[in-house]
């Protein structure tokens, strides 16, 4: 059972971070729940449908289907993460300068909700269906059922807490300066992300790892540990990076972080 | 018969020692939730492919924080990495879904 506990718990962490932080960054915009309720259930049918065809995505390209779904699921991420935050330097002066309430709605209702929605979406698909997999196969051997039950339940309620703990700590801040905070929370989630998919791009044998161990601050902190795990899904910690993982993540930053500024500038300009 | 099978196939596994790396690369097996070999020996500094068999009737995922691998492999299933080159020294393996199914490779 506390197997079964630890292991949900990590795979429902991951996401429910992401959905706790993208909860925070919609606050005030009109059809939030809706939509992210869209990405929960999306993610949650896409993960059964992904664990059912494991096998399949396995197999493909020539044994590398697995990599090169998951590259491409985390960089479809990225750019929803990078896409919102762009918009939101394009419009987030506009709706801060925009004394009327009902003027602030027609703003914010006109928000990429769709590219967070997606970013939920995907992030509850890929641990999810790590989490199918794996009570499943427990399920088919045989296991230990009722324990199996137990924990994973346990498990889901913690990792929701997790979610939940960013969530209203995030809530503290003003609204003033709560989308300066998420835009850069946003904007790490990106980056992190970004470094995991070359990861996979690495172990697919599409690029190359430019060194097996950049650096390694296991001693300080195991990516394994509680607070390891909450670092690596919101700042992308790795302990033992791969000299690619630093380049994606370092132009993740770049790229999205300079088309920001300059949108922001642009825009002062035309004011 | 299948017992006497696997008692012979663990000696012949215990005298041949650690196994090398060749063109066919390594196999490990994932049995009784145990990796076997659960010590493998690769050249340093060489890219090395790793045939990983699960032959147990649950799911696995082999991993390493270590050397940057992370692979489901299908109960009865088997997958295949390409790891390293990697320098000299010790790197942990596991299984992410039974965590405490481990094991190592051994760059020399």
């Amino acid at each position: 059972m506390l197997a079964t506990l630890i292991i949900v718990f990590r795979e429902v962490l991951e996401a429910a971070l992401v959905v706790g932080i993208v909860l925070a960054a919609t606050r005030g915009v009109p059809r939030r729940y809706r939509w992210i309720a869209c990405g929960i259930g999306g993610g949650v049918l896409g993960a059964v449908l992904v664990a059912g065809f494991a096998g399949e995505i396995a197999d493909a390209v020539e044994g590398m289907g697995q990599e090169l779904f998951y590259a491409a699921i985390l960089f479809a991420a990225v750019t929803m993460l990078g896409w919102h935050n762009i918009w939101m330097s394009r419009h987030g002066r506009e709706m801060a300068a925009n004394a009327t309430r009902i003027g602030q709605e027609v703003l914010a209702g006109t928000r990429p909700l769709y590219a967070l929605a997606l970013v939920v979406g995907i992030a509850v698909l890929r641990e999810g269906s790590e989490i199918v997999l794996f009570l499943y196969s427990i399920a088919a051997s045989g296991g230990d059922a009722p324990g199996m039950l137990t924990g994973g339940a346990l498990g889901l309620v913690a990792g929701v807490g997790a979610g939940a703990a960013i969530y209203f700590g995030l809530q503290i801040i003003p609204t003033r300066h709560l989308f300066t905070v998420t835009n850069w929370l946003i904007l790490l989630l990106a980056a992190g992300m970004a470094s995991q998919g070359a990861a996979f791009l690495v172990q697919a044998g599409i690029v190359p790892a430019l060194g097996n161990r950049l650096w390694d601050t296991s001693f300080l902190l195991t990516e394994n540990s509680l607070l390891g795990q909450v670092l690596h899904v919101l700042t992308g910690y790795t302990a033992q990076p791969e000299g690619i993982q630093l380049v994606f993540y370092l132009a993740t930053l770049a790229i999205i972080g300079s088309l920001m500024r300059l949108l922001r500038r642009q825009h002062v300009a035309h004011a | 018969m299948a017992r006497l099978a696997l008692g012979a196939a663990l000696f012949v596994l215990l005298i041949a020692g650690p196994v090398w790396a060749d063109d066919a690369g390594i196999v490990i097996a994932i049995k009784d939730h145990q990796f076997v070999p659960s010590t493998v020996e690769i050249p340093a500094g060489t890219k090395v492919k790793i045939t990983v068999r699960n032959q147990d009737q649950t799911t696995s995922e082999f991993e390493s924080v270590d050397f940057h691998r992370e692979k489901v492999v299908q109960p009865g299933g088997e997958i295949t990495v390409f790891v390293g080159p990697l320098d000299r020294g010790s790197y942990e393996f596991f299984d992410d879904f039974h965590p405490a199914t481990r094991g190592h490779l051994i760059a020399k």
